[in-house]
């Protein structure tokens, strides 16, 4: 019963239009979120503590591009790249976004399967997802490489700003390394889908309690912020 | 008992205890179908070509900050709106999770105060004419 409880999502309450709904659901008892589970509003909830983490760091970036009196180096130049002879401008991010959108999709797919109860498509298209967060990852790689044989560093670089090298690393990196969570998240959880875990309510071994395909739609939740992320450092760094 | 309710549903829907109702109930979900997420994937490719094409074409200067900012919130809106689910949760969430971040912008309006300032002072006293 306290597990019912704890991961009920299919609640159907009554519910007044717009804000007086919203009043009665924040100023009734126990529970704010009347149809939403625990574990889908707390994921929401760290993901807004997440958002304010990276805006912190891409307000920290404007700073100290609006205040320095250097030039700031051309981040079109910065990550163009020679392909077969041509020089194409930003080409790489160009490609590591849709690279990720792409990830994003499949992972949308994944969690419609998962509540179909489809456990063979769904492992598979969050591995797909997965396979698409370590390229990604790959490539990014490659772009610090590159910077870094090129002279890039957090205190300085050859174009212009000093800034500029130590907001790339710190924004970028701290990115990646939630493209790079988020991968291992997904195997994780593909990895009990694909054994049936969520079908035989299977009790899980940290928590002993049975999980549910919801968890496939939570982790999409951690998966599309990854994504919404990148969409506003891609805008705000590599394309401003 | 808070929980009247769930298990008035959950014996709406089968006469058992209520985690296996529960289970049922999950087994919903949040079910749209799949070509709602194929056209807004495509959607998102085209707007981060578009986005791509202003710095291809090399616009510059509020031209391209308004396609940049434009191109940037409608993905943004399409991947919290559908692929979040957001379109489709209770209100008392949305607003709990939509609201805080417009905080930021007024962390925004501060810094680009003070670092308006900063240069002044940098250009005043520090920097070297060239």
């Amino acid at each position: 019963m306290a597990e019912t409880v704890l991961t009920n999502s299919g609640q159907s309450t009554a519910r007044l239009e717009g804000w007086r709904g919203i009043a009665a659901d924040w100023a009734s008892d126990q529970r704010a979120f009347k149809n939403v589970s625990w574990g889908k509003a707390m994921m929401w909830i760290f993901l807004l503590s997440d958002t304010f983490i990276f805006s912190c760091f891409l307000l920290s970036y404007m700073t100290a591009r609006m205040s320095t009196t250097v030039p700031w180096p051309n981040p079109s130049e910065v990550f163009a790249l020679n392909i077969g002879g041509k020089h194409i401008p930003l080409i790489l991010i160009a490609i590591m976004t849709f690279v990720l959108i792409s990830s994003s999709g499949t992972m949308a797919m994944a969690v419609n399967f998962g509540y179909r109860r489809d456990r063979v498509r769904t492992a598979i298209l969050m591995l797909v997802t997965a396979a698409f967060g370590a390229t990604f990852v790959g490539m990014q790689a490659f772009e610090w490489t590159k910077l870094i044989m090129e002279g890039v560093r957090p205190w300085g670089n050859p174009w212009g700003a000093a800034q500029f090298g130590s907001s790339f690393f710190m924004i970028t990196g701290f990115h990646g390394t939630h493209v790079t969570i988020g991968v291992i998240f997904l195997i994780a959880i593909a990895r009990k889908v694909w054994r049936g875990d969520f079908d035989v309510e299977r009790r899980g071994f940290f928590t002993s309690r049975k999980g549910y395909y919801e968890i496939v739609e939570i982790t999409g939740l951690y998966w599309h912020f990854v994504d919404l992320v990148w969409v506003f450092i891609f805008a705000f760094f590599y394309l401003w | 008992m808070t929980n009247a309710a769930i298990h008035m549903e959950g014996t709406l829907d089968a006469p058992a205890s209520g985690a296996v109702a529960t289970g049922a109930v999950h087994a919903k979900g949040q079910q749209h179908p799949i070509k709602l997420y194929l056209v807004v994937w495509g959607w998102l490719f085209v707007l981060s070509t578009c986005s791509y094409l202003v710095d291809y074409f090399g616009l510059h200067g509020y031209l391209r900050w308004s396609l940049i900012l434009l191109f940037m919130l409608l993905k943004a809106g399409l991947i919290v709106a559908v692929f979040m689910h957001m379109a489709w949760e209770r209100l008392a969430l949305a607003y709990a999770i939509l609201l805080p971040p417009i905080a930021v912008l007024v962390f925004v309006s501060i810094m680009v105060l003070e670092s308006e300032y900063t240069h002044l002072l940098r250009v005043l006293f520090f920097a070297t004419p060239s």
